[in-house]
């Protein structure tokens, strides 16, 4: 909402200053945006006399000019063709800023005669596009008065942002009525004359939809001459924004700014009949004034005559009966539009107006009679012709409640002690009515809550942000036994460990969109998910991120290929956030998800091994590390081939604790590759942080560790079994030969070719053995061993390799 | 001959040979045994001398040859330790993330516990609950995600929704953990909006205190306390201004003290402020939403982007790039694993 420093003291007798009125608007509430003042901007810019103009000695097109200042008499090159002596013209010194070429003037030397500044054209000061000549002024004006005052710019512009309840504050007054009440002044009383209507209305009104529109007046004004606005009107209508167009059309946007109180003028002699106000009729349409067309539907509240649909109320107006510069008598109408019913109709046309934009807030009801008044009385003054009495359908809808004041809430809400005779001025001051222990919102105050514990805490608030927030004394709100709680949630600590042992891994974290193409979607588990279609999102921001996501893997996928594409090959990016498996409050997975991509890392002089592709084991080793971080018992975990069909299925895994799948991970199925043009290796996993177990451990005690006394010793064993048989099994069974004495089991090689049969392989095996009440004797470790082949032989088949 | 002697192995056959038990000198030595006793002192004196400088001789000769030995080695087994050293990936913390950390680490340290809630909301939760009326002006602020209707649930349960804040999880702790309550709420929104200061999902941090007696001004220390720590400027100057918010009466925006000079922006004591976060206590109407009286119980709340005060802080300056997971960007912008907020760093 913008307005003018001098507008506001059109309803606003203050002495305070430009700044204290800023401060003060942004302290009640009504947060300052911007001030422009362009005084300041064209300073330099005044008129001066110039004292003689002749030929410039070596250029034909130009002319050195004598300018007097009123300070000082300085030597000007001018290439106007009409800079002549004795004219009165504006002058810049060197040093000014230009605003309509941009430019900083500086002190030039042209064909050698010196040059201290310049004489404007309108174009030069973003005035017009004349730039034909300097701007020349009457002969009698004073040298010396600065530009603004001659062209009516003196006046600062104020731009403050509106929240959406305060629509009172839509209109010029309903600002100098707050700051008033701030102790920033008194507000002047309204000029309004008690309207006399010469003749009866030719045109009548009545209302069908009194839900839309309560209460509607009108005016017709005959022998009206729509030409410009005057001066005045139309500087303060470009000083906010607006483009001045007519008499007619700018009285009613001048009368919204002033007194937020939206008007629309009709041409009357296009009018057929009377004014209707009804529900339209589905799928009528008419040309509006903002150059568009709209078809409506049966929910809108429309303002109609004998030949149809005119325009819709409190939102805009329609062609067919819009002012021209020949419009001779004007049908001015003044209305009470419901705010659900304005919000309703604009969204669903998608019509932003300034006329909606104040009755979706709440108009006062008050003020209709008053506004169609002044109105009617500002186009006889400014247009001419008679006024007729005015035409009246409907009846003020009804705004009056009152709210139970308690003085002692203020400071139980807001912790601050104020008087309660000054809480009840400060009321009084905005318009509040009080009586006893009853409080009145006046009628442009829509809201304030109907509601008894709404209205009392809506009156805290009218109170202090009038006596100032400031005022209040901050309490800190820690507590004194708030070292031994844990702030996080066992979510987010997982999610806080997996989040740092990953990115300890040399993993970067990324942070994707929920959503994704929902094509792709399906490619990564959504097309196995009978939930899909409610995780396809109603509205989209664009169709490449219509579904929420069934995986983090799409993304993270697409990221890395993102970054190959700018050089950056070799990436390992992860993510921990959710993904989505249904709607419900329960479909939704906290998952740590990762991929790596192309080689581990750059070729190294130090070893082949620092630029190797990356794999499935190393996958498989984030994902272990991840879930050790967030507290999963990952020595208990089995592998079993039970990862989602996006994975390669041969290489591809889930680690489990039973049918508890607590994370996947492999290759990228071949065939999702090939669709997303991915030639390098990738890998990828998915934790699922939400199916870790919940560790049984009580308090941060630690179990007590036990150092056996005695040397560990490793015996190596070499099997030769069939190729299908997996060495997690070969593992598992040597283990199983002693549970008290073998440490761990680990497979340090694994071979086929030659020398081994086909469809055989051997696998070398190194066993730790903890020795725990004494060393173990040659033969003790002689049995151990015979123990561990006939455990691995009997459970996999496989032969110890001779 | 002891200095004749050339390596190691001359030398040690040089010390057997006199000094031995084969060897010359011992050979004399036992000779003394035969000698009258005056004899004996004198060539005794003589022969010890003797063996003494020759075992000195021999040391100083061992010693200059190992030495050379020494440096022989060292000069063939020299390496260019101009290489590069063992490459090690660097990971980063995604600066999301690590503000995360620190808000809880800040309010963790006033007492707050961090709650939870889902992305996917009904118009009840988002809406509804908190005090936004159907067909409410507020309703267009936020510029809403809808998902197909749920079959299983009726009215306003039944129209689904991503979050447009995380303030829904306001209702779901007060109604699951009931009150007195201290909670942050951190996660991801969503508004259709999409443009250079606006992407369509992203991260607020809610902050929700209701007791009996909770009042404005512990609202303004608990947020002042939270911007001198966040911010690590003790003197930040913070100012409340009047707002509105559907979900709060009293509503209130808060700025911190900046100054803005050829285009740099600092943060602390200056001419400038800087809007950090909405706030206000909560409205009447959301705490009877949850099922408890308001005239009991009553108490504030904030919300903030997670973003913003990250693009403040670390000064980043385009809120896109937080989800273009541009490597060199996540590895510039990014935290060490090892640099986790706690309380000796984070809080002041």
């Amino acid at each position: 909402m913008k307005f003018t420093l001098s507008w506001l003291r059109d309803h606003l007798d203050t002495n305070a200053s430009l700044k204290e009125i800023t401060d003060k608007l942004t302290a009640i509430g009504l947060e300052l945006e911007g001030v422009e003042d362009p005084s300041e901007k064209y300073a330099p810019f005044k008129v001066a006399y110039v004292e003689s103009a002749t030929q410039h000695p070596d250029a034909d097109r130009l002319r050195v000019c004598i300018v007097d200042t009123g300070n000082e008499k300085v030597q000007v090159v001018c290439g106007a063709p009409n800079a002549k002596t004795g004219m009165k013209a504006i002058f810049a010194p060197a040093g000014s800023y230009v605003p309509g070429t941009d430019m900083v003037l500086k002190k030039g030397n042209i064909r050698g005669e010196e040059s201290n500044g310049m004489l404007v054209s309108e174009r030069e000061m973003g005035l017009s596009d004349e730039h034909d000549g300097i701007i020349e002024l009457p002969t009698d004006t004073k040298v010396g008065t600065p530009f603004t005052e001659i062209y009516g710019m003196n006046d600062p512009v104020i731009d403050i942002a509106l929240t959406p309840d305060r629509g009172d504050c839509a209109g010029v007054r309903g600002i100098a009525r707050d700051l008033a009440a701030a102790g920033l002044g008194t507000l002047k009383p309204l000029k309004h004359t008690p309207h006399k209507g010469a003749f009866k209305s030719d045109i009548g009104v009545k209302i069908s939809d009194t839900k839309g529109c309560p209460i509607f007046m009108g005016c017709l004004v005959k022998g009206v001459n729509n030409t410009a606005s005057p001066t005045w009107m139309q500087n303060r209508l470009k000083a906010v924004g607006l483009r001045p167009i007519s008499a007619l059309v700018d009285i009613t946007n001048y009368i919204s700014l002033d007194l937020c109180r939206p008007l629309h003028v009709y041409d009357a002699d296009l009018v057929k009949g009377d004014i209707h106000v009804q529900l339209a009729n589905n799928c009528d349409s008419f040309d509006a004034l903002n150059d568009k067309s709209y078809t409506v539907t049966d929910a809108m509240t429309s303002i109609t005559d004998d030949s149809g649909l005119l325009g819709l109320g409190g939102i805009v107006g329609g062609v067919s009966t819009g002012s021209t510069e020949g419009t001779k008598n004007v049908f001015i109408e003044c209305a009470y539009f419901s705010p659900d019913t304005t919000a309703k109709t604009g969204r669903t046309l998608g019509i932003d107006s300034d006329a909606r934009y104040r009755f979706d807030r709440g108009v006062d009801p008050e003020f209709v009679q008053a506004g169609i008044e002044i109105a009617a009385a500002l186009v006889v003054e400014l247009c001419g012709g008679q006024a007729s009495e005015i035409v009246s359908a409907g009846k003020t809808p009804s705004w009056r409640h009152e709210i139970d004041f308690d003085p002692s809430y203020t400071a139980r809400l807001a912790g601050i002690d104020i008087p309660a005779d000054e809480q009840k001025q400060i009321l009084t001051n905005l318009g509040f009515e009080i009586s006893g222990s009853k409080v009145t919102p006046p009628s442009w105050r829509s809201d304030i809550s109907k509601q008894e514990s709404g209205g009392k805490a809506d009156l805290v608030e009218e109170v202090i942000r009038i006596y100032g927030y400031d005022r209040i004394e901050p309490v800190s709100v820690r507590s004194a036994h708030t070292v031994s709680d844990s702030a996080e949630t066992t979510m987010r600590s997982r999610i806080r460990l997996a989040r740092t042992a990953l990115a300890s891994r040399g993993m970067s974290e990324c942070v994707t969109w929920s959503f994704l193409t929902k094509e792709l979607a399906m490619k990564f588990g959504a097309n196995d998910n009978a939930n899909a279609d409610s995780l396809t999102l109603s509205n989209p921001i664009s169709e490449d991120l219509n579904q929420m996501r069934p995986s983090i893997l799409p993304n993270l996928i697409n990221a890395a290929l993102k970054n190959a594409d700018h050089g950056q090959i070799n990436t390992a990016l992860y993510e921990v956030g959710p993904d989505f498996q249904s709607g419900k409050v329960n479909g939704q997975r906290s998952v740590a998800a990762g991929v790596r991509y192309g080689a581990q890392g750059n070729r190294h002089w130090s070893s082949a091994e620092a630029a190797r592709a990356v794999d499935v084991y190393d996958a498989k080793a984030d994902a272990i590390a991840a879930l050790n971080a967030a507290g999963a018992p990952t020595d208990n975990l089995q592998v079993q081939r039970i990862a989602p069909n996006y994975y390669h299925p041969g290489r591809s895994g889930a680690l489990t604790l039973g049918k508890n799948v607590l994370a996947t991970f492999g290759e990228i199925h071949p065939a999702i590759l090939e669709d997303m043009d991915i030639k390098a290796p990738l890998c990828a996993f998915e934790v699922f942080l939400d199916n870790i177990p919940e560790s049984k451990k009580k308090g941060s005690a630690k179990s007590l560790l036990n150092i056996p006394a005695f040397m560990p010793l490793a015996r190596d064993f070499a099997f030769i079994v069939d190729e299908n048989v997996e060495v997690d099994n070969i593992l598992r069974a040597a283990k199983s030969a002693d549970k008290t004495l073998i440490q761990n089991a680990e497979a340090f090689d694994v071979y086929q070719g030659k020398g081994i049969e086909d469809g055989k392989k051997s696998i070398a095996i190194t066993v730790t053995i903890q020795p725990i009440k004494q060393t173990l004797t040659d033969s003790e470790i002689e049995g151990l061993s015979k123990k561990i082949i006939e455990a691995v032989a009997s459970k996999t088949g496989a032969v110890l390799r001779g | 001959m002891v200095e004749a002697a050339n390596d190691l192995d001359s030398i040690e056959a040089v010390r057997v040979s006199a000094l031995g038990k084969k060897g010359k000198i011992t050979a004399l030595m036992k000779t003394l045994g035969g000698m009258d006793p005056e004899e004996r002192k004198t060539t005794g004196a003589a022969l010890n001398l003797l063996k003494d400088e020759i075992a000195a001789l021999i040391a100083s000769q061992e010693y200059a040859l190992k030495k050379q030995a020494l440096e022989q080695r060292l000069a063939t087994e020299t390496i260019d330790v101009s290489l590069s050293a063992r490459p090690e990936k660097q990971g980063k913390i995604h600066p999301i993330s690590q503000t995360m950390e620190e808000l809880t680490t800040i309010f963790g340290s006033m007492g707050f516990i961090v709650s939870e809630g889902p992305d996917i909301e009904d118009d009840w939760h988002n809406f509804t609950a908190l005090n936004f009326p159907p067909g409410h002006p507020a309703r267009e602020m936020h510029d809403t995600f809808y998902l197909p209707d749920d079959p299983d649930e009726t009215g306003e349960a039944a129209k689904k929704l991503l979050r447009t804040h995380t303030s829904t999880v306001q209702i779901r702790a007060m109604v699951e953990q009931g009150v007195p309550i201290k909670t942050i709420v951190m996660g991801r929104t969503y508004r259709s909006d999409y443009d250079i200061t606006h992407t369509p999902m992203f991260h607020q941090c809610e902050g929700l205190v209701i007791d009996k007696d909770i009042h404005m001004g512990h609202l303004k220390g608990c947020l002042q306390d939270f911007a001198k720590a966040y911010f690590e400027v003790d003197d930040l100057p913070v100012q409340f201004r009047p707002s509105f918010f559907p979900f709060t009466e009293p509503s209130a925006e808060v700025d911190i003290g900046c100054s803005r000079k050829d285009g740099g922006l600092k943060i602390g004591a200056g001419e400038d402020w800087l809007e950090i976060l909405g706030c206000g206590m909560v409205h009447p109407n959301v705490i009877k939403n949850c099922g408890y009286d308001p005239e009991e119980y009553q108490g504030f709340a904030f919300g903030m982007g997670v973003e913003r005060i990250t693009m403040l802080k670390y000064g980043i300056p385009d809120l896109r790039t937080f989800f273009e997971s541009d490597i060199r960007w996540l590895q510039h912008y990014g935290f060490d694993p090892l640099d986790r907020p706690n309380r000796a760093t984070g809080t002041k």
